[in-house]
């Protein structure tokens, strides 16, 4: 028997604008032992899923099956670190892991010395009476771990628990994680992991599930099969790193459903980054490992590819083998001066960027050049959500702004052209 | 942290003067009660009471008893409000804007309401007068609490309330280690707020006329309106001592160890800089009294409610209520909910249908008059308060000597300082036009005044230096650093201040001042005369028309300025 089994979870949030969903048909299980991780970019859905694991969100579609028994209502079997501590300031070291214990009614001497004793565990001894406040994100997240573990879940809910964190600090935290796991310090029995980052999957997880967005589904499930304490700079860990990469970035398995978004949305990307990344590509000679890439810059995958997506639509560059190259045309604007550049952009996205396109001839076609927001906010909610709607259009403003193909005033919620830039085109 | 084991010899050791309050707040109270029970066991009385300053301490305490009594009213009252309209999402819709009228109704015209309501269930007796006078002080308190409870139920943060429920905290245990906790400071700020209103229109709600009997309680507000009734200047000088020193002492020995205290419920993060430490709290933290109830009557206590509501919640069988009966339960509801308001508005309607055409040019004619008091009244506010508190924001030496004494100073309510004003004013012409707009201006301009500090101590200090740096002219420093830093903070203060005028048009438009009485046109004036002779339907028309007009300015106004500054200035 599995220790826990999610069969056809299908979860919609309601929004004003109407229902969206963020799972979509998700199903897999959890076995005793083992160190399960969820990766994937934002709005995959992962904290969600963890989410309707706890019982907090409810599917609508779909059912968790906890030790035989289908869940109703909050998880009694789990627990939960936060990527934001979630602690209460308003309660001291002890006070919160003890909050651990509340809801179990247990008599107050009993709460204590368990408290004290997850505190130990956890090398936090001497800060018991400290609140929040005073300690360090390390030391709160230990916090965040201890009022987890006082509880003696069967399994342990990671939500993005070291994202928070500077890189030694996480690091630090990971080891004593799995010093606590492999040594049986703790009776926890399973632990699920959300992350978006692939090393921290790689370097915990006993499994990895890959998760697409938008709605978020399970596409890849990748086994790690390497003993711990694992090293990140061996050759098998590399490789799979380099894997795991390749399948997020879309190559070289061209068809897996990450590209299945909407093609016309544009990523939430400033024309700075845009342009500090090919610049910094071209110093590198025109290529770089994504990977290698991700890793000097200290981004995620989830913040570096947006940016990568972005220069492919624009044609300046594009994804082999999980290296980035900069096109014909991205070498010229990484060399072109700024007014240069300007007009090159301008060019390409006219050339790439539909959307762009077509406000510039609505705004060409009116007499007074002017057209109120809400126009084209209605032309793109045709063909996708409200807040998405809302963001691409906020994105087509500020590349727009940036090529000076039209402007935008704020005060007036409208989108005109200047009038110098009437007689182009 | 081990707790040495509770003997009589810890309790013996050492009081602080902490205990010491507490004691002497603890037999005052006892004192106070028991003669106000005296007090009422006696026969009728006339509209006269001992003004001897030597009964003014009892008088205070039953003031003060009073105070105490509305404010626990108002307390639940927002615990209850503010939890079903935070958590009941149909109910919402319902409660939220009606809290917005709620508030824009001045206190004095849920008085004859209350007044019938008390009466009926305590016929002939002084208690009922009582229960309507704390009700009276209740209306004035409760609205702005509530919505400060609601906003900081709707506001927290997501993760804090999963942590909650799956460390499986349940509904009781959830309001006292997170919603409360998390509510506090908001709370407490806006009871002192409530309190201070409540000081204002304690004279009006000690001793009022309705339906031309005149009702009077033995108080603080009330030993100030028969002062000024005569036009004893001696003993409204007496009244206006002790209101001012038990303001003050309230001040120190309550408002502000709470305030000092209730900043561990902050929920930033990091450490900010220190605020206002009291010495008081300190005095309190080192309690024995405080510590033994804490530790050996609240800790035990609160753990048997916690176990009690456990198997409480343990027992509540999952909902299994088919859809029927929900359904059924909500169109009861709603039937419910639309007959009571059709009732209302038949009973309004039907009211209204009483007043002759003349009486409405009447009520017209009274709340433009008051609008144009209201809006010069915020207006001289502005004038004033605006260069001050930008100098006291940005000149944080300044801020440290005068923060304090504008406190105490702003704390005095304004209404027991309007007789002597009265008495300035009273001879010149539109004596009263100008009596009415310096109280208005007297009880709202510290809204401004405090606001415009906040904002101009907001405004980073950098820019301030860049702007130095850049030898900006005055002018020049106002509109692109002064102004937009200050701005939000500006238009909350705009907020409370015009409501606060609007509530203050009903004591200071309609004076009885050394025997007759001085009225000038207005709303307020309309509603006091309509409350003391009884005139229903003339108080309805003048309180609906008055809670429109604030309501509406809110929406138009004050609500684009806000949205303004949101987007903009932010």
């Amino acid at each position: 028997m599995k220790l826990l089994r999610l069969e056809n979870i299908t979860v919609s949030f309601t929004f004003p604008e109407g229902e969206v969903d963020v799972l979509d048909n998700v199903n897999f299980y959890l076995d005793e032992g083992e160190i399960l991780a969820l990766l994937g970019p934002s709005g995959s859905g992962k904290s969600t899923i963890l989410r309707v694991i706890a019982g907090l969100i409810r599917p609508k579609i779909g059912k968790v099956i906890y030790k035989g028994q289908e869940l109703k209502g909050i998880n009694p079997g789990v627990s939960m670190v936060f990527q934001n501590f979630a602690l209460f300031p308003w309660l001291t070291v002890l006070e919160n892991v003890e909050l651990g214990l509340k809801g179990m009614g247990l008599p107050p001497q009993v709460r204590k010395e368990k408290a004290l004793k997850a505190i130990d565990l956890i090398g936090l001894d001497g800060f018991e009476n400290a609140y929040p406040k005073e300690l360090s994100g390390g030391m709160k997240q230990r916090v965040g771990f201890a009022r987890a573990l006082v509880m003696e879940p069967d399994i342990l809910l990671l939500d993005e628990p070291f994202s928070a964190l500077d890189v030694l600090t996480a690091e630090n935290l990971r080891n004593d994680l799995i010093e606590l796991w492999i040594e049986d310090k703790i009776p926890t029995k399973a632990i699920i992991l959300v992350t978006h980052s692939i090393e921290e999957a790689i370097y915990l997880a006993d499994r990895v599930l890959l998760l697409s967005k938008d709605p978020g589904r399970i596409i890849r499930e990748i086994k790690v099969e390497l003993p711990h304490w694992r090293d990140k700079k061996s050759k098998e860990f590399l490789e799979l790193v380099d894997q795991t990469y390749g399948l997020l970035t879309g190559k070289p398995l061209e068809k897996i459903p990450f590209r299945e978004r909407k093609p016309s949305l544009l990523p939430k990307v400033s024309v700075g980054s845009i342009t500090g990344l090919i610049e910094l590509v071209h110093d590198l000679n025109g290529t770089a490992d994504l990977y290698k890439l991700g890793e000097d810059l200290l981004m995620d995958v989830e913040d570096l590819l947006p940016i990568v997506e972005a220069s492919e639509i624009l044609g300046l560059a594009e994804v082999q083998k999980g290296d980035f190259l900069l096109t014909e045309a991205g070498k010229k604007f990484a060399e072109a001066d700024v007014l240069e550049r300007k007009e090159l952009f301008r060019e390409l996205a006219l050339e790439k960027v539909l959307p762009l396109k077509q406000i510039l001839r609505v705004l060409q076609s009116k007499s007074n050049h002017k057209v109120p927001r809400t126009f084209f906010l209605d032309l793109l909610r045709k063909r996708m959500s409200p807040q998405d709607a809302e963001q691409q259009l906020d994105i087509l403003i500020d590349w727009a702004r940036y090529a000076e193909i039209f402007e935008y005033d704020d005060d007036r919620d409208e989108l005109f052209l200047p009038e110098v830039a009437v007689p182009k085109d | 942290m081990a707790r040495i084991a509770w003997s009589p010899l810890t309790f013996y050791r050492k009081f602080s003067l902490g205990d010491a309050i507490l004691l002497i707040i603890l037999i005052a109270f006892i004192y106070a009660i028991s003669s106000l029970n005296f007090y009422y066991t006696r026969p009728e009385q006339t509209l006269s009471f001992d003004l001897s300053p030597s009964k003014l301490p009892l008088y205070s305490l039953f003031s003060l008893l009073r105070m105490f009594f509305a404010y626990c009213l108002s307390f639940l009252f927002t615990i209850v409000y503010g939890y079903t309209a935070a958590y009941n999402k149909r109910l919402e819709k319902i409660l939220v804007p009606l809290l917005d009228i709620l508030q824009s109704i001045p206190v004095l015209s849920f008085l004859p309401p209350v007044f019938m309501g008390v009466l009926s269930l305590f016929p002939n007796s002084r208690i009922g007068l009582e229960i309507t006078s704390i009700i009276l002080i209740f209306t004035g308190q409760a609205w702005n609490m509530v919505f400060s409870f609601y906003h900081s139920l709707i506001s927290i943060p997501r993760e804090l309330r999963e942590a909650a429920d799956i460390t499986g905290l349940n509904k009781w245990q959830r309001f006292w280690h997170l919603e409360l906790p998390f509510s506090a400071i908001g709370l407490l700020w806006n009871s002192m707020m409530s309190v201070a209103g409540g000081w204002f229109f304690l004279m009006a709600c000690e001793m009022f006329t309705l339906m031309n009997q005149n009702f009077l309680l033995p108080g603080l507000g009330s030993y100030l309106s028969l002062a000024s009734l005569r036009g004893d200047v001696a003993h409204i000088l007496w009244g206006l001592g002790a209101l001012i020193t038990l303001i003050v002492l309230l001040d120190q020995l309550v408002w502000r160890p709470l305030s000092s205290w209730v900043q561990k419920f902050k929920v930033e993060f990091t450490e900010a800089e220190e605020t206002s430490e009291s010495t008081v709290l300190l005095w309190y933290r080192r309690s024995r009294i405080l510590s033994f109830l804490g530790g050996r009557v609240l800790g035990p206590l609160s753990e048997k409610l916690d176990s009690y509501f456990r198997a409480r919640e343990k027992k509540k069988v999952p909902e299994t209520r088919s859809p029927f009966w929900v359904k059924l339960r909500n169109a009861v509801f709603l039937t419910l909910l639309i007959f009571l308001l059709f009732y209302g508005f038949w009973g309004l309607f039907s009211l209204f249908l009483k007043l002759p055409l003349s009486s409405w040019g009447r009520i017209f004619l009274s709340a433009l008059a008051t609008l144009a008091r209201v809006a010069s009244a915020v207006l001289i506010g502005l004038l004033w308060t605006l260069p001050v508190g930008v100098k006291i924001g940005t000149t944080p030496r300044l801020a440290r000597i005068l923060q304090p004494i504008v406190q105490i100073v702003a704390s005095v309510p304004a209404t027991a300082l309007f007789p002597v004003v009265l008495l300035l004013l009273i001879n010149l012409a539109g004596g009263l036009n100008l009596a009415s707009i310096l109280l208005m201006l007297l009880g709202t301009q510290w809204y401004l005044l405090f606001n415009i500090i906040a904002g101009a101590t907001s405004i980073p200090k950098d820019l301030l230096e860049a702007a130095s740096i850049l030898r900006l002219k005055k002018w020049d420093l106002w509109r692109n650093l002064i102004f937009p830093g200050i701005f939000p903070y500006l238009v909350t203060g705009g907020i409370t201040a015009m409501g606060g005028a609007f509530n203050a048009s009903i004591v200071s438009e309609y004076i009885v001042y050394g025997g007759k009485v001085i009225k000038t046109v207005g709303l307020g004036a309309l509603i006091t005369e309509a409350t003391s002779s009884g005139n229903n339907a003339l108080l309805a028309a003048a309180t609906v028309t008055m809670a429109l007009m604030v309501v509406l300015i809110n929406r138009i106004f004050w609500k684009r300025l806000f949205k303004l500054s949101e987007e903009r200035y932010t």
